[in-house]
């Protein structure tokens, strides 16, 4: 008779002590703010199902983007290399780390990332989710060169920090998929539309004959040819998020996708950068070796090198390039100056 | 007895009605150049010659297939080959056992409403307003070997057809065609196999020159109209399983 008593006790012991935690808050699920030229242009935002955003979990993130807690020395945060004033990057060709190293790729900009629907995130595309690419810096030597684990222990001796996982995810176990998944949800509120030419195409300004004519050379395959890599007035991302080699070198020294892939015909191949925010996101392409939108400009206009993977959208390669005229390189500049969003670098939300 | 197999016929005549027999078709779209079948690894070799004698490669193949005969609600459909997506459509619950199979290459001008289609834009398959807008039929990137023997770039992209001509006063033809099939009978499940022959795009009625006719083929009125009559050779019914 009293080993049903014991397993009673036992059982009432083992559902109070285990569901504490987990009935003390639900945290609010976050309507992310979609602009209107998104709603209406593109698909769905990838949100994954088993990280929902919720206010608790965004609000977590963005506390641990910007926290030094997070690298080694705790000198570094997630914002040093991307900071929200610069849409995100720094204007640095490689970032330097704690230990005064620099990597060997530009700190991409971060914006419009839920919109990025194949997951493939980098410059090289090695990082399959917003999640698993949090997970890199924080670990790499080079960068912030911690410790998943002790970067835990040390949240988790934090009861502030504590209360906060607790009410974002249910739980107070602090490790590296709860740390990613929170970072995760505050990049994927990162969103980019209030641009000039995004109110050009909500009719509420209109473009200087300079940067309609920009727009132009941009759209003509004859000219820029530039919408089939990087957006149009129909595509408000100004990417296509794909992998391609852009005739920046004869033979490479850094592989980029080929070497994710493991295809020599990807060899030379890197992530197209969306255009907006250009005016911030100084120095140019994955390895920062433009300084400005002129040099840019004039690579695509006459300084393609070919290569056996140069994609075929590249024109002219043999005479470096389309040659666009000084007129419509500045009409170009122009036009990609109206994709600069104030709004978004200065967005309260966004800052520390 | 009598009564009871008249019963018997009644039920199955009213099951029949009621519950009609339903197929699932599944098209299959493949590839070929001529004889010889192309997956996405045969993709960036330069192992195919077109009928001018030049050879090429092919690097990026999408295109677009709508008004499929069998389908209804959304009948439109991007199939990118180097990514292997699109290439199966799954047609379900269809309830005759034979059906007059057609699709249209490309948009109709009903069809070819600019910016419309959110994952057509969201996949950057646009074409710009200064063209007329709408959308790509087809993008097919690749290298080939000019005269100088150097693989230099082609884009064989297949649009509406403009004539720019007179900028104030641009005119349009629609290049998207109709791919009549003939009449297929279902069962069950069945697979159709849809071939395109790639070939055929350089080869009938136009032999195509690629040394001359290789890029900026969007604005250009004439290699449009070539691009459209030779596509009526391209798509041919292979198989049904």
């Amino acid at each position: 008779m009293k080993k049903p008593y014991i397993y009673f006790l036992a059982f009432f012991l083992l559902t109070f002590c285990s569901s504490k935690e987990e009935e003390i808050y639900t945290p609010v699920p976050y309507n992310l703010e979609i602009p209107a030229l998104f709603a209406d242009k593109l698909i769905a935002p990838i949100i994954p199902a088993d990280n929902l955003l919720t206010k608790e979990g965004v609000a977590l993130g963005k506390k641990l983007f910007f926290d030094t807690i997070l690298s080694g020395d705790e000198t570094q945060s997630c914002a040093s290399c991307h900071s929200p004033q610069k849409s995100f990057t720094d204007q640095q060709p490689f970032s330097v780390g704690v230990a005064g190293n620099s990597g060997t790729r530009n700190a991409m900009p971060l914006f419009n990332l839920a919109w990025n629907f194949d997951e493939r995130f980098a410059w090289d595309g090695k990082e399959l989710s917003l999640e698993r690419q949090a997970l890199e810096p924080v670990s790499n030597p080079v960068e912030m060169h911690s410790d998943w684990k002790k970067i835990g222990k040390k949240l988790a001796a934090s009861s502030k920090y504590k209360d906060l996982f607790l009410q974002a995810f249910g739980s107070s176990i602090i490790d590296s998929t709860s740390i990613t998944k929170a970072i995760a949800q505050f990049e994927r509120t990162l969103i980019s539309g209030n641009a000039k030419f995004d109110k050009y195409l909500r009719g509420e300004t209109t473009l200087t004959a300079e940067e309609q004519n920009g727009f132009d050379v941009f759209m003509d395959e004859s000219k820029g040819d530039c919408f089939h890599c990087h957006g149009s007035d129909n595509n408000p991302l100004w990417t296509d998020n794909k992998f391609h080699n852009n005739g920046l070198d004869h033979t490479f020294t850094d592989l980029g996708f080929g070497a994710v892939t493991g295809d020599p015909n990807d060899n030379g191949k890197f992530k197209s950068p969306s255009i907006r925010n250009l005016v911030f996101t100084a120095p140019y392409m994955h390895d920062g070796r433009f300084a400005t939108l002129e040099e840019v400009i004039n690579h695509y206009s006459e300084g393609l090198k070919k290569s056996s993977t140069i994609d075929p959208l590249m024109k002219k390669v043999n005479e470096g390039g389309i040659r666009l005229s000084l007129e419509e390189k500045t009409n170009l500049k122009a036009f990609l100056q109206t994709l600069s969003d104030y709004d978004f670098v200065r967005n309260p939300a966004f800052q520390k | 007895m009598l009564l009871i197999f008249l019963r018997c016929d009644k039920k199955e005549e009213l099951d029949c009605c009621i519950f009609p027999k339903q197929f699932t078709v599944t098209l299959n779209f493949t590839h070929h150049w001529n004889g010889l079948k192309i997956m996405p690894q045969d993709f960036n070799e330069l192992k195919f010659t077109n009928e001018n004698g030049e050879r090429l490669s092919i690097e990026r193949l999408r295109y677009l297939v709508s008004n499929i005969s069998l389908v209804n609600g959304k009948n439109y459909h991007l199939i990118d080959v180097g990514e292997n997506a699109g290439t199966s459509i799954t047609i379900p619950e269809l309830t005759d056992e034979s059906y007059a199979l057609s699709f249209r290459f490309g948009f109709s001008d009903e069809d070819n409403t600019d910016g419309a289609y959110q994952d057509l834009n969201s996949a950057s398959f646009s074409v710009p307003g200064m063209l007329g807008g709408g959308y790509h039929f087809m993008q097919l990137d690749g290298k080939y070997v000019d005269n100088n023997n150097e693989a230099s770039g082609f884009n064989y992209h297949m649009i509406k057809a403009v004539d720019k001509t007179d900028p104030d006063n641009l005119k349009f033809e629609d290049t998207s065609f109709e791919v009549n099939l003939g009449t297929i009978v279902v069962a069950n499940t069945t697979e159709i196999e849809i071939k395109m022959n790639l070939a055929e795009w350089f080869k009938n009625p136009n032999t195509w020159n690629l040394n001359e006719l290789n890029s900026i083929l969007m604005p250009n009125f004439e290699a449009q109209k070539m691009m459209r009559k030779n596509g009526e050779t391209v798509f041919s019914l292979s198989a049904v399983n």
